[in-house]
């Protein structure tokens, strides 16, 4: 900081400031305000909350949409990096401009256009109707809005990263005689798993977290189809403020949580992960 | 970042493979396992994003032309669409301006507890955008802790078209600063001590030195903070007031329209949404793509 190029020790100390009261404004306050109205009405209060039945279901099915979809998009993901980052072909770009499409949607529009295929006046609704298999307005519409909202993630992660680890390793496993899921498995496997990780660390806190798309689909069936963003929601318009804001504490605790392993991951292993500080 | 496409990563089988026979399909590799992982990413893709994105086009299309002007030019539409353009466009500006210069403080100074704020600069990514809605309408609100302090002035943010800003800003502000702080860690000390060197005030070498090669990477968090915004829905709805007309985001009368089995009404919102956000989209990446030919040619 001694350069002929900086700024002045009271410059310096006013951009700090300005940006620290900016983001003490804007980010921490809101996360602080959680936790202080979900406590408003005592610690007792917060837990009966919590153990009412239709919270539990509420973060019961919350875990069964992340335990299907996080898995989903690791298949996917790891499928998708092989094809694109091992291989060349034509279309590539096009390829992986589609599978980041999900996230210029609106999340709105990623839960409409699965109305609009499973709905009941949708492409599939009176075929469904017949076959009484209901998707809109059940667990199966939560499950395929969450993938969709979250199919970028693992994939986009993992493709630059292989991509700039090239495939010399795999070639040599190969030469001395393993098998391809071998290969796949001991030594491509191995090189991406800090970033694989890291791409289920963030699918998996949006998709426990997904509010719009899954709000469009879900019908708000207290007890059957009410994820905890859908509950803090139903509470909040019954104006049981404490007791939305004790189950957005969950969520706040679990972005916290993330934040705290992300952080160790670009810290720790950051030369293993392609997309630290890049999104 | 896409390192493996350039040819000193590729096997030199590979590139005379192609050179040889000008192959531009699925070329020669002794890895397996092409078929098998196209074939997956493929169907996956085709099943969860190509066709329901289809349905949306094919709705829309099957509106039928005066159907479609009627829904998407009623004052309602307008108006919705009106507050999510502008709403966005404004959060996205001040997120432009705090987030150049959240980077910048990040990037190029130290100071105590610097890496905790760098990573809650993440936190609007990772917190829920329902619980963001609630916690920032509580914060606003008239009784709020920030809501309070500006009442007395007759300042009113949650509830008015205001509160959409707000909540929008909030959502945004990573894009911009994880886009433009990377250039500020990068970019040479020597250029800036050459500024000063030559007679430039350290104000003067912010602004024609340093912001100017930060410029791509501002109009690229601006352009992500901006679409992210003008979809954005969770966040907004509690903080919104959401009266028609005054305070209704275009996301939120898509969703009225669907508790009201409205389908094509649903549908012409949503394609006039991915319409405009793709008609700005295009003319950043053409502008960013203007200004990269321009200085080739200097």
């Amino acid at each position: 900081m001694s350069s002929v190029a900086s700024e002045t020790k009271f410059v310096r100390g006013l951009l700090i400031g300005v940006a620290l009261i900016f983001l003490a404004l804007f980010v921490v306050a809101p996360l602080g305000v959680v936790f202080v109205e979900a406590l408003r009405k005592g610690v007792g209060f917060f837990v009966e909350t919590l153990r009412e039945p239709d919270a539990q279901a509420a973060v019961q099915l919350t875990v069964l949409v992340a335990a299907i979809a996080v898995p989903v998009n690791i298949v996917i993901g790891l499928a998708a990096a092989w094809a694109i980052a091992k291989f060349e072909f034509k279309g590539k770009a096009a390829l992986i401009t589609l599978l980041d499409l999900p996230f210029s949607v609106s999340p709105v529009v990623s839960g409409l256009i699965y109305v609009l295929l499973f709905g009941a006046q949708g492409w599939f609704g009176t075929w469904l109707k017949d076959y009484n298999v209901q998707i809109i307005f059940a667990v199966p519409g939560i499950v395929l809005a969450t993938i969709f909202v979250t199919f970028p993630f693992v994939a986009r992660e993992l493709i630059p990263l292989m991509q700039a680890q090239g495939s010399v390793e795999e070639e040599a496993a190969l030469m001395l005689g393993a098998s391809g899921w071998r290969t796949f498995f001991t030594v491509t496997l191995p090189n991406v798993k800090w970033g694989l990780l890291y791409g289920v660390l963030l699918c998996n806190a949006r998709a426990m977290g997904e509010f719009g798309a899954v709000s469009v689909v879900s019908g708000h069936i207290r007890g059957m189809t009410d994820t905890i963003p859908l509950h803090v929601e139903i509470l909040y318009n019954e104006y049981n403020y404490a007791g939305a804001f004790a189950m957005a504490s969950l969520l706040a605790g679990l972005a916290l949580v993330t934040l705290i392993l992300k952080t160790f991951l670009e810290w720790r292993h950051g030369d293993q992960l392609a997309a630290a500080k890049r999104h | 970042m896409t390192d493996a496409n350039s040819p000193a990563n590729a096997l030199p089988v590979h590139a005379a493979v192609r050179d040889a026979k000008g192959f531009t399909g699925p070329i020669f590799s002794v890895l397996p396992g092409f078929r098998l992982a196209m074939g997956v990413t493929l169907l996956a893709l085709g099943l969860v994003v190509a066709l329901p994105l289809t349905a949306l086009v094919l709705k829309a299309a099957g509106v039928g032309p005066l159907a479609f002007w009627e829904i998407a030019s009623s004052p309602r539409t307008l108006a919705a669409l009106r507050l999510s353009f502008g709403a966005a466009l404004a959060a996205a500006l001040i997120n432009v301006v705090f987030g150049t210069l959240i980077a910048w403080v990040l990037a190029r100074y130290e100071f105590p507890g610097r890496r905790v704020i760098d990573a809650l600069v993440d936190l609007p990514f990772a917190l829920p955008t329902a619980v963001a809605g609630i916690a920032l309408s509580a914060l606003y609100a008239e009784n709020g802790w920030i809501g309070g302090l500006l009442a007395p002035f007759g300042i009113k943010i949650a509830y008015t078209p205001l509160g959409v800003v707000i909540a929008l800003a909030f959502i945004g502000l990573p894009f911009v600063v994880r886009a433009v702080q990377p250039v500020f860690e990068e970019l040479e000390r020597d250029v800036e001590e050459a500024a000063v060197l030559l007679g430039a005030g350290r104000l003067r070498t912010a602004f024609r030195v340093i912001l100017p090669a930060a410029l791509p990477a501002v109009v690229t968090g601006f352009s992500l903070a901006l679409a992210r915004a003008i979809g954005e829905y969770g966040s907004v709805i509690f903080i919104a007031g959401n009266l028609p007309m005054i305070s209704e985001i275009a996301p939120l009368l898509i969703v009225i329209k669907l508790e009201a089995f409205d389908y094509a009404g649903a549908t012409v919102v949503a394609t006039m949404m991915l319409g405009l956000s793709f008609l700005i989209l295009l003319g950043v990446n053409a502008a960013l793509a203007m200004r990269q030919r321009r200085f080739a040619r200097v």
